[in-house]
């Protein structure tokens, strides 16, 4: 049975063996974890934060951050996974209280089919309530809904000071604030009530426009930012000056469906050899890519998966990099600074070694949920790099520059790299969030980003 | 502010079981199990020891498309309580039609070498509690003549083995009771149905180091439904390898085997 006393988890622990099965989605950089505690009820997590040494601890989800923020290398992990228990409902209001191993995936399947949409989501389904309140995640609706701790209602925190503290925007306020985007330093989640959305069904009216330039993609999302729910675009980064991509907006639709259960595709069964992905093929994949779309330009109605989480069908596609990971990149540039904008994309191009699409959005301009929250006004542009070594390491120093002068940041659930000066420029207020910490938390990302401070 | 929902999904075709009673709601199998029920609509009624883990469980399985569940908290280690929660069975869940024994713990080896009480309380948790248990529910059903009667042992209680016998032959007892409880239970109709799980990725072997002999709850749950809709013979191994490596170990001679360090 599951309820084990004090005595006998102590014993267990000492008979387990340090692990390197826990990785983030970049598979870079490599770590290994101490101990890696399970606990499989919310009652056990008060023990563990207590008989846990000072920063020793890290609460883990999906893993689905890319770079190392959700990891703690030479230390312990409190793995949330299996608290996943959805606590109540209220089909009035349509808040849904949770446990903070629930995945986005899980409150799709519970609830779509009742008229229920997740307000925000990323683009996977594959992360925990944890994970999507601790990186404030945002979606395709930043424009309109911003992050998804806006709409986050309450939330229990697990703290080894303080035992479970309740915090919501009028109750323990700072605590709240600093939760959301707190990179899972501030405690473990033990739920969370969060607002969903009302919806017709599982369609999306979508419609898909090519552009040409950086410009004409600024007068698209404008266009379209008052009539759309959701805007993104994906960007072919080899195309250097020659910028080309397609704009993708979409709305619920008012069609009802009955088939909810999300489509699978292939799973890779092993990580690739690195040659696998070269300039070459990611050349070739881009051009089908826009061909494929520019053809199909002007409306569809999409199924809810392909819309929001098309690379979801491929399970565990991070094995495509091969042995050695990828790093992502993800900045926003502020000011539709389409000059820097360029010359970001100009170093890509030049380099030879981008990826697959990227992304880009413009962010709205909401006042941010978090005090650490990533988004703000401006454009953000997230791509994929295969790590190959210094080579990738040398270029994205270079990237750095750039959105370091234009005054932008980097989105720390994508970062394995950036320097501690880089992470002051990008959250100049990162110093009044350090006395919310836990002082048994800690993670790999914020011993490198702020230790030599 | 929170309610809980009660969805009514359709139940599957060829679904024989519809109440469902769980003794040891809280394991990590009957987690799983309860998950993929509550998928399929089902009634369910956990027994565990905790109220507040059966109060949490509750409100997921609900939401998550169970018709009802009903919870009763009890240890059921402790035999004194059966009658209690038997009654309780009966009064609120009247017509089940399934029972599933889901509950067991597994001590460290060398402590119940040690410790006589260790050893005392691993057989009775695994197999005398389980026994008495099972011969409450054994009886209704009898008179009923009707339903399904199932219990989760282990490959472990297949052969005595140097590293796990004490655990093993708990379960082993328990493999030999539902045997014989099966014959008797033949004639009235009722089916007793003997669960061998190898080694599952649960929070009962968290403390072992988990290699890819280890099953996936998800699975063994798909396996075990499988089997208490009648579509399993009366002996289930999952996942289904163990039979056949089973089968072999037990044909080992003894003067070889007794030299086997695992």
């Amino acid at each position: 049975m599951s309820g084990q006393s004090a005595a006998s988890l102590q014993k267990k622990r000492a008979v387990c063996a340090p692990t390197d099965q826990y990785l983030s989605w970049g598979r870079y950089p490599k770590t290994v974890h101490q101990h890696v505690h399970r606990p499989a009820w919310n009652d056990q997590v008060p023990e563990i934060l207590f008989s846990a040494g000072p920063g020793s601890l890290l609460p883990y989800g999906l893993g689905r951050s890319y770079g190392d923020s959700c990891l703690n290398d030479g230390r312990e992990l409190v793995d949330c996974h299996p608290l996943n228990r959805i606590l109540g409902f209220d089909a009035e209001t349509g808040i849904v209280r949770c446990e903070s191993g629930v995945t986005l995936s899980d409150l799709i399947e519970v609830f779509l089919p009742k008229g229920w949409f997740l307000p925000v989501t990323p683009g996977t389904r594959f992360v925990t309530i944890g994970g999507a309140i601790a990186n404030d995640v945002h979606g395709k609706n930043h424009h309109r809904a911003g992050t998804f701790g806006a709409h986050l209602r309450q939330l229990g925190l697990h703290r080894s000071d303080h035992g479970l503290v309740v915090c919501s925007p009028d109750l323990n306020a700072d605590m709240f604030q600093a939760t959301i985007a707190g990179l899972g330093l501030t405690g473990v989640i033990a739920w969370a009530d969060i607002q969903l959305k009302r919806v017709a069904g599982p369609w999306i009216d979508s419609s898909a426009v090519p552009f040409h330039s950086l410009q004409s993609f600024l007068d698209l999302s404008h266009e379209s930012d008052g009539h759309f729910e959701y805007t993104v675009a994906w960007l072919d980064c080899f195309a250097g000056k020659h910028t080309r991509g397609i704009f993708v907006r979409g709305n619920h639709s008012e069609q009802r469906g009955q088939n909810f259960r999300p489509q699978w595709g292939p799973r890779l069964p092993f990580a690739l050899p690195a040659l696998a992905l070269n300039r070459y093929t990611v050349k070739a994949f881009n051009n089908l890519y826009y061909h494929a779309h520019a053809a199909k330009r002007g409306a569809s109605l999409v199924r809810y998966d392909s819309f929001f989480y098309p690379l979801d069908s491929i399970r565990r596609w991070n094995l495509l990099y091969g042995k050695r990971g990828f790093l992502q990149y993800q900045c926003v540039i502020p000011e539709n600074n389409l000059v820097a904008l360029e010359e970001v994309l100009d170093r890509i191009a030049r380099s030879g070694m981008g990826s697959f699409l990227g992304v880009l959005k413009q962010f709205g301009s909401g006042p941010p949920a978090g005090m650490l929250s990533f988004p703000r006004p401006g454009l953000t542009l997230a791509l994929d790099f295969a790590m190959r070594g210094e080579p990738t390491l040398q270029l994205l120093c270079s990237l750095d520059e750039v959105v370091r002068q234009s005054g932008g940041g980097l989105y720390p659930a994508k970062d394995a790299r950036m320097s501690p000066a880089l992470f002051e420029a990008s959250f100049p207020r990162w110093r009044s969030f350090v006395p919310y910490i836990d002082p048994k938390m800690s993670s790999s990302f914020w011993r490198r980003v702020t230790e030599a401070q | 502010m929170m309610m809980t929902i009660t969805t009514r999904s359709s139940t599957p075709r060829t679904m024989r079981m519809q109440k469902i009673v769980i003794l040891g709601a809280t394991s990590g199998i009957a987690l799983e199990i309860q998950r993929q029920l509550a998928r399929q609509g089902q009634d369910l009624l956990l027994v565990a020891r905790s109220a507040q883990r059966l109060s949490e469980l509750q409100s997921d399985l609900l939401a998550r498309g169970a018709q009802q569940v009903l919870t009763i908290a009890a240890d059921l280690a402790d035999v004194r309580q059966h009658a209690q929660v038997f009654d309780f069975v009966r009064r609120s869940f009247p017509n089940f039609d399934t029972v599933l024994l889901a509950y067991g713990t597994m001590e460290d080896q060398q402590d119940a070498e040690a410790s006589v009480d260790v050893l005392l309380d691993e057989l009775n948790v695994n197999f005398v509690s389980a026994a008495a248990l099972l011969t409450l529910f054994a009886a209704d059903l009898e008179q009923r003549s009707t339903g399904c009667l199932a219990a989760i042992t282990s490959v472990a209680g297949d052969r005595g083995r140097r590293s796990n016998y004490v655990y093993g032959s708990a379960k082993g007892a328990l493999s030999l009771f539902l045997q014989g409880l099966r014959s008797r239970l033949h004639p009235a109709g009722v089916k007793v149905i003997t669960i061998k799980p190898g080694p599952v990725q649960t929070p009962m072997t968290d403390h072992l180091a988990h290699s890819g002999r280890f099953a996936q709850p998800e699975r063994v749950a798909r396996d075990i439904i499988r089997a208490l809709n009648r579509r399993a013979p009366d002996v289930l191994y999952t996942p289904w390898f163990w039979r056949p490596i089973m089968t072999a170990v037990r044909h080992l001679p003894e003067t070889l085997f007794k030299r086997l360090a695992f």
